[in-house]
């Protein structure tokens, strides 16, 4: 959580860590001289009692300071795979549906302890009706009360968005979420490309040499420097035997290597992500895919830390580029459905830019499977084009329960041109159902970038 | 955290005395700490208690109640624990009235730790300083032993539902006037004869012995009688010794059992495992009153936080005030269970029985409707009963005994169903049934209510260990049991084999079979639902499942 660092200060700021059970007649300076930070400045030695000063240290046992970080547990899950457990933490979001769209989303790790206990979820088909308890009027029977069968349709997730302030909001909390898939992923076939830029944090290294302090004295450098000091001094010439106890060791002459930061240049890198917003995907198909987009996204901003350019386009029948995360996450559904659309507005976008020269290019697609180019002939090329210059394609297929065991048109034309079987380095698809878990959905992004 | 300031704690000592006088009873010291809502958030998954051993999920549910709170801000009024002093823990800025309200409904839950049946085995030591010195060895260990401790905490917790919690409580309760001592039981039950096998009318003069001894010694009657006994067959010491270790105490749970047989524990370089065994069994026998008693507990609360706030004589003015609030926290909900408004309402009308004289055989043959009604009594003895219900009940008891069709007649009370309207594309709440009846079974059935699992020793050997599930109509659940059988199996340091019943698993229908045949006229009865009895093992952390 970012402001766990205020957090904590002010806990302990109102768990009384400051002087407030103060005796009676102490000199202590009294009041709101408690909210000032010179006190430590004008408390004489007299002030120090071992009752207000000594005792109070051991009596403050605060339970905070053993919490743990989500780091360190992260860790903790890593190290149960190696030690032959599964893993257990889990992500799990927060969503507060908000008016106009503004959701407030909040990622947080969660776990289960699994013990034996009852099953309380309906077992047969028959009454799979919940109770609960009420009161008030109303006959046996009587309808009191209505709640929309279908909440994404009322507005979360894909719901309309408009307002600007839930932007950041989105953006730092996806920011943890990446924390917790980042030793899962790498982007793919990065290549050497074009000018180069850090994609990854910075390293240290004890590269850089400094004369007279350091940390790791340089053995070698240093009895160079202090030959050549005595023989300026005459102390050591070419014909007789060299005692070094004779040596003088001027104070420059000891040579350091010290920690430097270096910067770890790597091929740069753009993403494309593409989102069908068409009428059919309405509903649970949207949710499913944007899900899985916040993953990949929050993945890249910190994995990449905000070094990986990411673009955002949505299609129905045309296809658009919209500026920000937020918008390509929380606009409505519109019209029909082109897939070409969005590849050809893509693949406009790379030559116009000319970015294949300088840029690893990735692409992402999230659909449902249906296109109203049935046989692919208009997508097919455009695809097809886009694997001459990307590192990596990867297609998410959200499907409808209702295709029952049929392939969708996608799946099917896809099929038929054997682009996956020509290119498996360069372009993937996945195919997720309705009701998949986040679980699925990550391996779902497994499977297009591995 | 800190304590609550002399003003206010002094109306907490106001409070105190006219809870007394109004007959709940409770021991005189208590401490109160204002904390924030982020210490709250904090104590949450360590069930407030401050000094309970640390572990990793705890931290896992801080971050996310962290995350919650950040999108739903909450002020929770109070919280209580039942320690010795009890601690409770508030809000800042409460206004004098509101601690008034609070401080009553704390001293209600005070009270009923003290006093209810259930909470029996806690009254004898402070759980906060007991957990401390448990967090502590805790702490060691985990320096000695590294991450295994998380391992064994975690597969601990995993089985620590299963607790005896009512085998211990039955022996603090048993009476000592029926319980006899291990060793004439013994003598007369198993020495004389099995071993010696002396004849009818030798046992018969032997019991008489005892008692005529037991007449004229007392207290001392058992040391006379076996200095008797010795002489007569020196070798019944030994004897009883070695039955004593073979026969102790069998174990009252699957926790102890693995404790006391596990190979691996037994090991010199395991016994640790023991300790923190022991520690996660306590903690889990510690809470499991608190679970069990939520309606009444809450109920008992509010009850007298509304009564003893509006005889109060120092909050005069302030009553519009106290029924806003008291109102949230005690109305009952138009959809939805509150414990602090049913268990309350329940205190109510159970007084009210009582004090018509309604909880009586003669009352409960009466079947006319207006008799019922005017059925009075005057036997006054309401506060005594609703006293005596909260010392000796239970949730379930509690519920089963005293929700009637006149209870749920008098509030309006319903079973609230949930139903999906396709056409509409809503859920519909609607009013399902106002069977007194069916709400108690529905109330009933979502009681806290852990599984029965006994182990079985016939079946338990060479290394194995059998675990039998005693099914009540519900299956366990099936995600849980693989994680959780991994984890006895890492305790026990075998096999470990579940015999449980789930419904059985039907083929699956093909989806192309369905899309050509399940045409809408043709009507299919909907397969029959059967439960049957699986055996699942866990070896080597692999899990296989066998119908049997």
């Amino acid at each position: 959580m970012s402001d766990s660092k205020d957090s904590s200060q002010k806990t302990r700021q109102e768990q009384g860590l400051h002087d407030r059970h103060r005796l009676p007649g102490s000199t202590l300076p009294d009041g709101n001289a408690d909210k000032t930070s010179n006190k430590e400045f004008s408390r004489s030695i007299y002030d120090y009692t071992d009752l207000v000063f000594l005792q109070k240290i051991s009596a403050d046992y605060n339970y905070t300071t053993n919490l743990s970080t989500i780091d360190e547990l992260l860790e903790r899950d890593r190290q149960r795979s190696e030690d032959g457990f599964p893993k257990k933490i889990k992500l799990g979001r927060f969503v507060k549906p908000g008016r106009g769209g503004k959701n407030k989303i909040v990622v947080v790790p969660s776990t289960v302890e699994e013990k034996f206990i009852h099953d309380n979820r309906p077992q047969s088909q028959e009454d799979p009706e919940q109770n609960s308890g009420g009161s008030g009027e109303g006959e046996e029977g009587e309808v009191i009360g209505e709640e929309p069968a279908n909440e994404a349709e009322g507005g979360s997730g894909s719901g309309t968005g408009q307002g600007e302030d839930g932007d950041h909001e989105i953006e730092s909390s996806a920011y943890d979420l990446g924390r917790i898939l980042t030793d899962k992923f790498q982007l793919p076939n990065l290549q050497e490309k074009g000018k180069k830029r850090s994609l990854t944090k910075y390293t240290y290294d004890l590269t850089d040499r400094a004369k007279g302090t350091g940390q790791i004295i340089d053995k070698k450098a240093t009895l160079k420097n202090i030959i050549e000091t005595n023989i300026n001094l005459g102390k050591v010439s070419a014909d007789s035997e060299i005692d070094p106890s004779e040596l003088l060791v001027s104070p420059g002459d000891r040579v350091y290597r010290i920690l430097s930061k270096e910067k770890d240049y790597e091929s740069q890198a753009m993403v494309f992500l593409l989102r069908d917003y068409s009428g059919s995907m309405s509903g649970g198909p949207t949710e499913m895919i944007v899900n899985q987009h916040v993953l990949i996204y929050s993945w890249l901003i910190y994995q990449y830390d905000h070094q990986v350019e990411t673009r955002f386009i949505l299609h129905d029948e045309e296809a658009k580029e919209v500026p920000d995360f937020y918008t390509y996450y929380n606009s409505t559904v519109a019209g029909g459905t082109r897939v070409a659309s969005a590849f050809r507005l893509v693949n406009e976008i790379v030559e116009k830019e000319s970015l294949a020269r300088d840029y690893n290019i990735y692409i992402f697609h999230g659909t449902d499977g249906d296109d109203w180019d049935s046989d692919g002939s208009n997508t097919i090329p455009e695809i097809r084009k886009a694997i001459s210059y990307s590192s990596r394609i990867g297609i998410t297929v959200a499907r409808m329960p209702s295709y029952g065991v049929y392939a969708s048109t996608i799946e099917r034309y896809m099929a038929n041109s054997r682009l996956l079987s020509e290119f498996p380095k360069h372009i993937r698809m996945d195919t997720i159902s309705e009701n998949d878990s986040e679980d699925r959905l990550i391996s779902g992004i497994k499977n297009l970038i591995n | 955290m800190e304590l609550i300031d002399q003003h206010t704690k002094k109306i907490m000592e106001g409070c105190k005395e006219r809870a007394r006088d109004a007959g709940l009873s409770f021991q005189d010291e208590s401490l109160e700490y204002i904390v924030t809502n982020r210490d709250l958030i904090e104590l949450g998954p360590k069930n407030m208690i401050p000094t309970l051993y640390d572990y990793w999920v705890h931290d896992i549910e801080v971050l996310k109640e962290q995350g919650r709170y950040d999108l739903y801000p909450n002020n929770p009024y109070e919280t209580v624990i039942n320690t010795h002093p009890p601690i409770s823990f508030y809000n800042d800025n409460n206004p004098d009235w509101l601690n008034v309200m609070i401080f009553y409904h704390v001293l209600g839950h005070i009270d009923f730790f003290q006093n209810n049946l259930l909470f029996k085995h806690t009254w004898g030591s402070d759980f906060e300083g007991q957990a401390l010195s448990d967090k502590r060895l805790i702490a060691r260990l985990r320096s000695e032993k590294g991450r295994q401790v998380d391992y064994v905490i975690e597969f601990a917790r995993g089985i620590d539902n299963l607790v005896g919690y009512y085998s211990e409580l039955a022996e603090i309760n048993f009476p000592p006037e029926i319980k006899t001592s291990g060793r004439l039981d013994f003598y007369f039950d198993i020495f004389l004869q099995q071993k010696v096998k002396v004849r009818y009318h030798e046992y018969q003069k032997e019991i008489d012995r005892y008692n005529s001894v037991l007449k004229k010694f007392n207290k001392m009657a058992e040391s006379v009688f076996f200095s008797d006994v010795q002489k007569k067959y020196p070798e019944f010491e030994s004897l009883y010794e070695k039955y004593k270790k073979q026969y102790q105490q069998p174990p009252k749970d699957i926790m102890q059992y693995i404790q006391e047989n596990s190979e691996f524990i037994k090991k010199d370089e395991n016994r640790w495992i023991q300790s923190v065994m022991q520690i996660i069994r306590n903690t889990s026998l510690y809470f499991q009153p608190q679970i069990r008693t939520k309606i009444m507990n809450e109920g008992w609360a509010s009850y007298w936080h509304e009564k003893l706030f509006l005889m109060d004589d120092r909050i005069k003015g302030n009553e519009v005030n106290f029924a806003r609030v008291n109102a949230k926290v005690t109305a009952l909900p138009r959809i939805g269970m509150n414990p602090y408004a049913l268990g309350m309402r329940l205190f109510f009308h159970i007084e009210e029985l009582a004090d018509k004289g309604r909880i009586s055989f003669e009352f409960s043959r009466i079947n006319n409707a207006r008799k019922r009604k005017e059925f009075d009594r005057r036997t006054g003895k309401g506060k005594e009963h609703i006293f005596s219900t909260r010392e000796n009940y239970s949730d379930f008891m509690f519920i089963n005994d005293f929700v009637d069709q006149d209870f749920i007649d008098r509030h309006k009370i319903f079973i609230a169903g949930k139903r999906l309207n396709e056409k509409k594309g809503v859920y519909e709440y609607y009013v399902k049934s106002r069977d007194a009846f069916e709400y108690k079974q529905m109330i009933l059935t979502s009681l806290y209510h852990p599984p029965v699992m006994t182990v079985d020793r016939e079946k338990s050997r060479d290394g194995i260990l059998y675990l039998r599930h005693n099914f009540e109509g519900k299956p366990l659940v099936r995600e849980y049991i693989a994680n959780t059988m991994m984890g006895i199996e890492y305790l026990w340091g075998g096999p470990v084999m579940l015999e449980t019943t789930e419904l059985e698993e039907k083929p699956k229908v093909p989806a192309q079979f369905v899309f050509y045949y399940a045409h809408p006229n043709l009507q299919t009865e909907p397969p029959e639902e059967k439960y049957q009895k699986v055996l699942y093992t866990m070896e080597d952390r692999y899990l296989t499942r066998t119908p049997i």
